[in-house]
């Protein structure tokens, strides 16, 4: 007999949390506690060797957290899922579980700024080299694959340049070198993308985005999908005895979330990346709404880029949720649908643009995205400024570029508020 | 055939006696992990190598055939090969589950098993599965694939 299979929209809401064994709390309890007590020294012994499962430091697992961690890896549909304190942190946890000295990354150049510079300055500080690639072309990523490449990163929607990752080409690419690719699943969400079934190995997100979608609370998370070869020689720090854990062997130990654990084990332990249980609990709010949420954020996306599109103030618009958008058909095949998330320019040049983020009534200029409220920013000034021009432009930023996350207030005042913001600017 | 949730929680629930094939004596190794884990979940181990005579305080003995009292599942650690007699004796002893350890896959033991009655669960860990359906799994992020109203009880 095969196991009823839930859809996303169920398991935003009931995966990875039963009622509490001891008071039948419907809602998950916030377990906010540091540590959890031995019931004696020969349960400490175990659980300090990974015997048995259990609860030891909130560094390590917390049992709120964990509620977040299976629910993203169902809706993911992964193995297993670890997180962390941030987005950032989720791909420093998987990068360095994965990586050290001497080894060698191919990335998408089409990321977000935070990550062009963990991997182009940041890991680079530690030996680990990385080229980037158009993400928009899977032979360029196979052309920059070296005798000591590890590890494929990309995003599956790129942040802000909308760029659309072939994500089967590209896992194609990484295995056969024998390495994993990493998708950056923040844009779409797990309920609009999943990476994983398409063919990657990792995903990570910044659960601060669209899993939270309240803006309210920074978060991360690491899945696998638990089909990754571990032992096709490649990667001795999952085979071999781990010297940061006692001897552990993770893949041999724990077979398909071997990964996981070792993250866990070895990342979350020693870097200490943690995410707090209150921030677990404030993002599982958010994702027992996700599905209907990224369902509105595209509708209204859709309509913004439509306006946007036959406005003659604007000079471009990234959309790939627009039937004339290049990679399109692309996205219709791996996605449920194209985010919330756009970039335009304003006829006219930066200034115009500029005094566009400076003239909107309701929505706000910061650089967070994925929140329930429209914002707007300026990536090549914020979130893209440490990068030089030709990394500006590899990113998809361009000086002009405007980047929306369209929230859910009434398309119509979002639209009122875009035109207010537009003749504004188009006022010489 | 693959076995269900509730199939799985059946044969965790009714097997209490646990005889364990290829049981190592090194603390480190998977299979001492998992029935090191049993022991501490009420579950008799019957320790089964003949390299041993002792191991998590249990006698070991060199056969299937030469446990004295009645065992209710044969967990397997070794290779898929060496499984079609194994399932054998687990019929010939009276035992009512046959379990391949994750990474165990004999089809013909699977047959065996099945052919004479016996439940049979294969390429999965027991230890795992127990953890996964009563709780313990998800304390560390693995998704268990449960949906339920109810609290684990």
């Amino acid at each position: 007999m095969a196991d009823h299979v839930f859809k996303p929209e169920t398991l935003a809401i009931h995966a990875g949390q039963i009622p509490d064994t001891q008071t039948g709390a419907r809602a998950l309890p916030i377990y906010q506690t540091t540590s959890f007590v031995f019931d004696s020294a020969d349960h400490a012994a175990s659980l300090f060797n990974l015997q048995t499962f259990g609860n030891v430091y909130s560094r390590l697992s917390n049992p709120t957290v964990a509620a977040l961690e299976e629910r993203v890896a169902a809706l993911e549909d992964g193995r297993a899922a670890v997180a962390c304190s941030s987005g950032m942190a989720a791909e420093a946890l998987a990068l360095t579980t994965l990586l050290q000295a001497g080894d060698h990354v191919v990335a998408a150049g089409a990321l977000y700024g935070g990550t062009v510079t963990m991997l182009a300055v940041n890991l680079r500080k530690f030996g680990i080299e990385t080229s980037f690639v158009d993400a928009r072309d899977p032979q360029a990523f196979a052309a920059a694959m070296r005798p000591n490449t590890r590890a494929v990163f990309a995003e599956s929607l790129g942040n802000p340049s909308l760029v659309v990752l072939d994500i089967a080409a590209v896992a194609e690419v990484a295995h056969a070198h024998g390495v994993p690719l990493i998708v950056d699943n923040t844009v779409p969400s797990p309920f609009l993308c999943n990476p994983l079934a398409l063919g990657a190995d990792i995903v990570v997100h910044s659960a601060t985005k669209y899993l939270a979608g309240h803006g309210t609370t920074l978060g991360g998370i690491v899945v696998e999908s638990g089909r990754f070869p571990w032992d096709n020689g490649r990667f001795p720090g999952m085979t071999e005895p781990s010297p940061g854990y006692h001897g552990v062997k993770f893949h041999e130990t724990f077979g398909d979330f071997g990964f996981t654990m070792r993250c866990r084990m070895e990342g979350l332990r020693v870097f200490g990346a943690a995410l707090a249980p209150t921030s677990a609990w404030q993002i599982l709010q958010g994702v027992e709404t996700l599905p209907l949420r990224m369902e509105r954020h595209g509708a209204n996306a859709l309509a913004v880029a439509r306006y946007l599109r036959d406005d003659p103030r604007v000079s471009f618009v990234h959309y790939p949720g627009l039937p004339d958008h290049p990679q399109h058909a692309l996205l219709r095949r791996q996605m449920r649908g194209a985010s919330g998330l756009l970039s335009f320019g304003v006829q006219g040049g930066i200034e115009r643009g500029i005094r566009f983020i400076e003239s909107a009534q309701f929505m706000s200029h910061l650089v967070n995205i994925g929140d329930t409220r429209t914002l707007i920013s300026h990536p090549a000034s914020t979130t893209h400024r440490q990068l030089d021009e030709a990394q500006q432009r590899a990113a998809g930023v361009l000086p002009q570029t405007i980047r929306i996350s369209v929230g859910l207030e009434h398309v119509d005042d979002i639209l009122w508020d875009i035109d207010q913001a537009l003749a504004a600017a188009s006022r010489a | 055939m693959d076995v269900d949730i509730a199939g799985l929680r059946r044969i965790l629930q009714s097997c209490r006696t646990i005889a364990v094939v290829g049981l190592s004596a090194e603390w480190h190794r998977p299979s001492h992990f998992a029935a090191k884990y049993l022991q501490a979940h009420g579950y008799r181990i019957v320790p089964v190598n003949p390299r041993y005579d002792e191991i998590l305080g249990e006698r070991c003995y060199p056969r299937l055939e030469d446990i004295p009292a009645k065992v209710d599942m044969v967990d397997v650690f070794r290779r898929s090969a060496d499984l079609p007699p194994i399932a054998r004796s687990a019929v010939a002893i009276g035992a009512s589950c046959l379990w391949q350890q994750l990474g165990v896959t004999s089809d013909e033991a699977d047959r065996i098993a099945r052919e004479a009655g016996l439940d049979s669960v294969m390429d999965r860990c027991v230890k795992i599965e127990h953890a996964r359906l009563f709780g313990g799994l998800n304390w560390v992020g693995v998704n268990t694939r449960v949906i339920s109203a109810r609290r684990q009880v």
